[in-house]
């Protein structure tokens, strides 16, 4: 426990009550007093503010960063203007995931890819290393660097009165920087739990102070400090991948579903050659979205789908859904069983369990 | 946190002898506290009986799941129906309205079952 890694807001956390727990060798919140229902809740129709401090920023600049980013990573880097965002991922030669991250584009020779927390090393070490022979600097970011995620629909009247920015003009996906709570930050529209809102960028010092005003901000609109638990219930219910569950390095991207990420007519990338082989050749196995039949039966991380008493495929992901009242997941499995009104089986505790796939994500804003 | 006239095991449930050969049991403060948001709870049937340390349920919270262990040798006489449609009960009230079983025990309870100020320690000890 003692070498845990702290966030400079680890000691707000726990003035506020927060449940800790060990998250990629991280010391975070899973959860306030209110609980991972009501925070969850509190996202989906006002507001929650999340500390996201851990997550990497790594910085390449240089006269080759656009060409080096566009080779290294799948999704169309050079389509980026100044001040625009996209989701992609760092590719093995297979196609396979080293880690998924955003890519946000400050000028053609300066881009600030955010990457997970338990991945900043081995993500720092394969850039630098990849970078070989590019006209690029690579530097970590991430220490200096404090990060906090509002999210809901009050989000954006929430931290207007923080700021001059005009956040309305801000789209989706795209970034500015200005003064928020009196300090210089980076502020983003984007998120990872299916509503609106934006992610805050900051000095790691102006943390506390840039948390604290927007949980004042936000005090009587609902808003509350959320954490991990219910930050994987809303990514899940609006399908987004997590490391390590839905991609991993035996995952390759169109099989996770990441297709939309995959420009394979962009010219050569790591990976292209392998998932052009994939595509050309169909894919055995797919993510399917279930939900189960019966309200006793949870899918949880790592179970089985089975048929006719064999293993078939993996859950990776599945929770109690808290805005659909069911049991949702996500699976890897045969690809014939991977259609909409499929019927697939997982083993909880020994018994073969019925689930239907259904459309996803399970959960999209209107 | 918790009460003195209960019973515990170091599976984190409950005893409440009722002193008429029948006895309540539940899982503690500790327990639902380190669960989280309960959303099911699975119950055996009335008139089942079982062995002490048996498997008798599950608890199911949003972001894991929990067996639940007979403290004691014992026949089931009634499953909290409750529980079907307010699981929470288990998080707001886990020694009243979130009671799970109400067994009926043969003989005394088991000597092996801790104090309040035992099991008191125990979670102490367990959750450094």
């Amino acid at each position: 426990m003692a070498d845990l890694k702290k966030t400079p807001l680890n000691a707000a956390h726990r003035a506020l009550g927060a449940k800790m727990v060990d998250f990629g060798g991280w010391d975070m919140p899973v959860q306030y007093p209110s609980g991972i229902i009501t925070e969850h809740q509190a996202v989906r129709t006002q507001a929650g503010l999340f500390d996201v401090s851990h997550m990497g920023e790594l910085r390449v600049k240089g006269p080759d960063a656009l060409k080096f980013l566009d080779w290294l990573t799948p999704n169309a880097v050079t389509k980026l203007v100044d001040g625009q965002i996209h989701y992609t991922g760092f590719l093995t030669e297979l196609g396979t995931f080293v880690d998924d991250l955003l890519i946000y584009r400050e000028a053609a020779d300066d881009f600030l890819l955010v990457v997970n927390a338990g991945n900043i090393e081995k993500d720092f070490a394969w850039v630098k290393e990849k970078a070989a022979g590019f006209q690029v600097t690579v530097t970590n970011e991430s220490d200096a660097t404090g990060q906090v995620a509002l999210q809901g629909p009050k989000a954006e009247g929430i931290l207007q009165g923080l700021t001059d920015l005009k956040l309305a003009d801000i789209a989706y996906y795209f970034f500015t920087r200005g003064m928020v709570a009196g300090k210089p930050c980076l502020v983003s529209r984007t998120g990872y739990t299916g509503e609106d809102g934006f992610e805050v960028y900051c000095r790691a010092e102006d943390s506390e102070l840039i948390w604290n005003a927007i949980l004042a901000a936000g005090k009587d609109k609902g808003l509350i400090p959320a954490g991990l638990g219910c930050r994987n219930t809303l990514r899940l219910e609006s399908k987004m991948a997590l490391y390590g569950h839905e991609i991993n390095d035996e995952i390759h991207a169109l099989e996770a579903g990441l297709g939309w990420t995959v420009k394979l007519d962009k010219g050569d990338f790591l990976g292209r050659a392998a998932l052009q082989k994939a595509k050309d050749a169909g894919l055995p196995r797919r993510l399917a979205g279930f939900r189960m039949l019966e309200k006793r039966d949870i899918a949880r991380d790592g179970m089985s789908v089975v048929k006719d008493g064999a293993k078939v495929g993996f859950v990776t992901s599945g929770a109690p859904s808290p805005t659909l009242g069911q049991n949702i997941g996500l699976a890897l499995v045969p690809a014939e069983d991977a259609k909409v009104g499929s019927r697939i089986f997982i083993e909880i505790r020994g018994k073969a369990a019925e689930a239907e796939v259904i459309p996803t994500p399970f959960y999209k804003r209107s | 946190m918790f009460p003195a006239e209960l019973k515990y095991t170091k599976d984190h449930e409950w005893v409440k002898d009722l002193g008429d050969g029948t006895a309540l049991v539940g899982i503690t403060h500790f327990a639902q506290d380190a669960l989280g948001d309960v959303v099911f709870v699975q119950l055996p049937e009335a008139g089942s009986s079982h062995a002490q340390h048996d498997e008798f349920g599950t608890v199911e919270s949003v972001k894991t799941v929990s067996e639940l262990f007979m403290p004691m040798a014992c026949e089931v006489v009634e499953a909290n129906g409750e529980l079907e449609a307010h699981p929470e009960f288990v998080n707001e009230d886990p020694y009243g309205k979130g009671w799970m079983l109400k067994v009926k025990v043969a003989g005394a309870l088991p000597d092996g079952l801790l104090d309040a100020k035992a099991y008191e320690a125990f979670v102490s000890a367990e959750s450094h």
